[in-house]
């Protein structure tokens, strides 16, 4: 398989290569929804981004991906394991919820081979099962039927799957990090789907020449030997790689300044965005990029860098006001942060 | 770039687009597909089945390699047939799942033409996208998945008439060139000059024929100018620009590739004129001006000798602009974006996707989907009988399910039917301006509400001479409060033409499987008549044909009085459309929402399964 476009070779779509990494520095910020035109390199960018996460460890065999350094049969395989699972070092599961998959693809469903051949009832783990511990991404996500959706959003906010169908009874882990593509031209998403999205970024195209120009002679590069160009971008991509780690790592000893939480709470009133769903949102995700940076605790700094990401898609809708979601967020930070 | 000049100052003379005629451009996007088929996605080719067309496509075959897979796609080719996914006949023979490729996988290395590409649904044109971006089908059906290499072109074939739908913007974004054939005439088919074997050669040359950051700056420049600043266009340009360069047997595309390039893959997507007048262009080597200030540091980066060669490439970018669209940008008119978005809604035939409410005894005949897991439920319970009379004639015969027709089951499905709200606007000076803020009001909060149930709306304004559609049917909200914005007052009162207009509209929703209802807010004093002439009695006869027509199509319709007193008028005319009268005066936004919410009550029923 083709190694994917180095994260670190992205030209610009700064907002977006930001969402992203502090989506997988925390995942209960509860991923990213990229808005773009098309083309814009939305499903690159998140293709590149499981390329720089460090490889997880994994029960063996498990179709689940557990985690060995948390056994008790979370799943159906490593319930019926005696002793001690042996653990394999794997990649972070990136999967693809391509167009047209059908519900039993998804949740997971009858195993056919087995029950044709030898007439024996097993379940055969579907996508959610094989991105648990990792992303699960949907081009389109507009586009997406409705009732696979609704599966979607109840998988996600539960982290556990839970199947009824053909007479089988399976529940498993299905813990991802949901990252959605949509474009807003090809028709609005619900408001149940948006909100369930932790950062929701807009990716456009390159206003200056230079940069589109850059973009085309990357991508080129990267079209006629992937190993070479990866190569190029390997010591940015082992920095970034790094600045990562540590920051998952640094993540829990990060600490909240009182000023921090006060100044999300004014913002979140001010906007009168909905439950409580944002302002924790907005506290993790500031978290988060504490922990990207280096710093020790949450400062309302921190908070204002990402209120857009955090709150822009939470805002609810106004068909009166002709402003953009971000230029209501920007109006309200300028406010809030006065004071 | 030097060894680049001379070729671009003998461009200067005559820009080379500039002097080919329709038909040669068609014949070297032609040579470029047939050299650069998945690199540069495809080509729309605007034409009628004729001729023309089949000549066109006659050569296009005839250049590529002989074991290319050239396959129609029928415009409403199913997602299994197109993803590929569970052969159930071989899978019952065998007894073990197979699977079965995808129309996609089996155009690897090949062309897919999709004829009438202006039916085709919205989520085939995903599906048909997705493949071009990724050079792969990705399926997950049926209880298969699978990997396919997918790498290849597509001709769509685009039928539409100016006010048919067109082709899925997700689609014709990733095709590079569009091609138009409805100009030329059989009189106009010559043979191309090229043959197969230039063709295989400049194949082979591809991989190493390169493009510089000069000639992509020129490209780009080129964008910028036009107003397509896309990076996939871009992309495109480049990609076609060595194609030509790899035909011609250059190391590197020079201005004349990129003249061409910018010929064929710019100038059908321009939406502007550049600023500068083509002719000073000569004489003032300027960049067209535009507001963005990055610009000026971008030609201060690659000024100098290579602005000629942006003019030589603009001028025959220029020169490539159809001509009717030419003439839309030099009148200054905004390309209409409305109508190119919004989401075709899935069509109501037999309903074969949405939720799974049930299955029932498959139909022999036709296609239908059948659902293999209730099959082999429905086949279980006899199977040790089935068995037992096989084992009995072979005792060494493999364990296998004996599934009978009597057996197989079809799933039904349930599919929400779709509702395209269609308000018609009376925006003329008879229907007050406040009364016009009012209906404004009411408006959006319909549009709020269309928005929660997901259904489309579409706006038609009427005043002056006559109507216009200001938003084709769309869920884009953000589009509907634009149109809705910006719509002016004031002017006479054809109501005919904006009842007229509605007709058309919600037949043609109607078509595409969706239910239309007509939202009319006038005061129903018509001065205008159809033709457009004023005067009042031949207004009000045009007025009430048209309601009459209306009433005979048997669309639901709502009429919203817009008179400060109630009127005659407005509700003799509602009585002759059959809508449900509302006046305005004692309605508030409110009840004037609630009122179409009734009237289209019947088609959102089943909004709270979830």
């Amino acid at each position: 398989m083709r190694s994917p476009f180095p994260f670190a070779a992205i030209v610009s779509q700064d907002e977006m290569k930001r969402a992203l990494l502090l989506a997988a520095i925390d995942p209960s910020i509860g991923g990213v929804l990229i808005f773009g035109d098309r083309g814009t390199g939305k499903s690159t960018a998140v293709r590149a981004l499981a390329a720089l996460l460090p490889p997880m460890k994994a029960v063996e065999g498990c179709p689940y991906a557990c985690d060995p350094a948390r056994p008790g049969g979370q799943c159906p395989h490593c319930a019926g394991m005696h002793g001690k699972p042996k653990a394999i070092t794997v990649p972070v599961p990136v999967v693809d919820l391509p167009l047209g998959a059908t519900e039993d693809r998804v949740v997971g469903a009858l195993d056919l081979e087995k029950a044709l051949t030898r007439g024996e009832k097993a379940f055969q783990p579907g996508l959610l099962a094989k991105a648990n511990r990792g992303f699960l991404y949907i081009d389109e996500a507009n586009l997406l039927e409705d009732h696979l959706v609704d599966v979607l959003l109840d998988v996600a906010a539960s982290g556990e799957n839970v199947v009824e169908r053909e007479g089988m009874s399976v529940r498993h882990p299905a813990r991802f990090v949901l990252v959605g593509s949509g474009n807003p031209e090809e028709g609005e998403l619900r408001p149940q789907l948006l909100d369930r999205f932790g950062l929701s970024v807009d990716v456009g195209t390159p206003r200056d020449i230079a940069t589109r120009v850059a973009v085309v002679q990357r991508r080129d590069a990267y079209e006629r030997d992937a190993q070479a160009f990866g190569a190029e971008f390997a010591k940015e991509t082992a920095t970034l790689q790094r600045k990562l780690v540590a920051a998952i790592k640094r993540l829990p000893t990060i600490t909240t300044s009182e000023a921090a939480l006060i100044k999300a709470a004014e913002l979140c009133l001010k906007l009168g965005t909905d439950g409580l769903r944002g302002e924790l949102t907005l506290i993790r995700t500031a978290r988060a990029l504490a922990a990207f940076q280096g710093d020790k605790t949450v400062e309302p700094a921190h908070v204002r860098a990402i209120a857009c990401m955090a709150l822009g898609h939470r805002l609810r809708r106004d068909p009166l006001d002709e402003a953009r979601s971000t230029v209501r967020v920007e109006r309200a930070l300028t406010e809030v942060f006065a004071a | 770039m030097t060894g680049q000049m001379p070729s671009a100052a003998a461009a200067a003379d005559d820009a080379p687009a500039a002097s080919l005629s329709l038909w040669d451009l068609a014949g070297i996007a032609v040579a470029a597909l047939a050299v650069a088929t998945h690199q540069s996605g495809g080509a729309q080719v605007r034409s009628a089945a004729g001729p023309v067309r089949d000549a066109w496509l006659a050569s296009l075959r005839a250049l590529l390699p002989p074991q290319t897979p050239v396959l129609r796609m029928p415009s409403a080719i199913g997602d299994d047939r197109l993803l590929g996914g569970l052969d159930l006949a071989a899978t019952l023979a065998t007894g073990r799942p197979a699977a079965q490729r995808g129309l996609m996988a089996e155009c690897n290395d090949g062309l897919l033409i999709a004829p009438m590409a202006e039916r085709m649904a919205t989520g085939t044109a995903a599906h048909l996208a997705a493949a071009l971006d990724r050079g792969v089908v990705v399926t997950e059906r049926d209880g298969l998945a699978m990997v396919s290499p997918a790498r290849f072109g597509i001709v769509a074939l685009d039928e539409g008439e100016a006010d048919d739908p067109t082709v899925p913007p997700a689609l014709t974004d990733r095709l590079a060139f569009r091609i138009d054939l409805r100009e030329l005439s059989h009189r106009d088919i010559a043979p191309f000059p090229y043959s197969a074997d230039d063709i295989a050669a400049a194949r082979l040359r591809l991989p190493q024929t390169n493009i510089d950051t000069e000639a992509l700056n020129t490209l780009a420049t080129i964008g910028e100018a036009l107003g397509v600043p896309s990076v996939r266009t871009l992309t495109q340009a480049a990609a076609v620009a060595r194609a030509i360069a790899a035909l011609n047997d250059m190391p590197q595309a020079s201005a004349d590739e990129v003249s061409l390039a910018a010929a064929l893959v710019y100038a059908p997507r321009a939406t502007r004129l550049p600023a500068t007048d083509p002719e000073d262009q000569a004489e003032q080597p300027e960049p067209p001006e535009q507001p963005e200030d990055q610009l000026q540091n971008d030609s201060e980066q690659a000024n100098g000798e290579t602005r000629p060669l942006d003019d030589v490439v603009l001028d025959a970018a220029v020169a490539a602009i159809p001509a009717g669209l030419l003439a839309q940008l030099a009148a200054g008119m905004a390309i209409s974006r409305s109508r190119r978005a919004g989401k075709a809604g899935a069509q109501q035939k037999q309903a074969t996707r949405g939720r799974k409410i049930g299955t029932r005894a498959a139909d022999a005949r036709g296609a239908i989907r059948i659902d293999l897991f209730e099959t082999l439920k429905a086949a279980a319970p006899w199977q040790r009988m089935r068995r037992s009379k096989e084992t009995a004639e072979d005792v060494a015969a493999p364990l296998r399910i004996h599934v009978k027709r009597d057996d197989l089951r079809q799933a039904r499905y349930r599919h929400r039917a779709e509702t395209t709200t269609i308000f018609v606007v009376d925006a003329s000076g008879s229907s007050a301006l406040q009364r016009l803020a009012e209906a404004k009001g009411a408006v959006r909060l319909l549009l709020a509400e269309c928005y929660i149930r997901r259904d489309e709306v579409a706006l038609i304004a009427f005043r002056g001479q006559g109507a216009d559609l200001l938003l084709a049917p769309t869920r884009a909200l953000t589009h509907a409060q634009r149109a809705l914005a910006g719509l002016p007052g004031g002017g006479g009162t054809p109501v005919a033409s904006g009842l007229i207009a509605a007709q058309a509209l919600a037949t043609q929703v109607a078509r595409e499987g969706r239910t239309p209802v007509i939202v009319v807010m006038t005061d129903g004093k018509a001065n205008v008549a159809r033709d457009g002439a004023h005067g009042r009695p031949k207004a009000q006869e045009d007025a009430c044909n048209a309601a009459r027509l209306l009433a005979a199509t048997g669309f639901s319709c709502l009429l919203v009085d817009t008179s400060p007193q109630p009127q005659p008028l407005a509700e003799n005319l509602a009585r002759l459309m059959q809508a449900r009268y509302l006046p305005l005066p004692r309605a508030d936004a409110r009840r004037v929402a609630a009122a179409v919410s009734a009237a289209t009550g019947g088609a959102k029923s089943q909004k709270g399964a979830a």
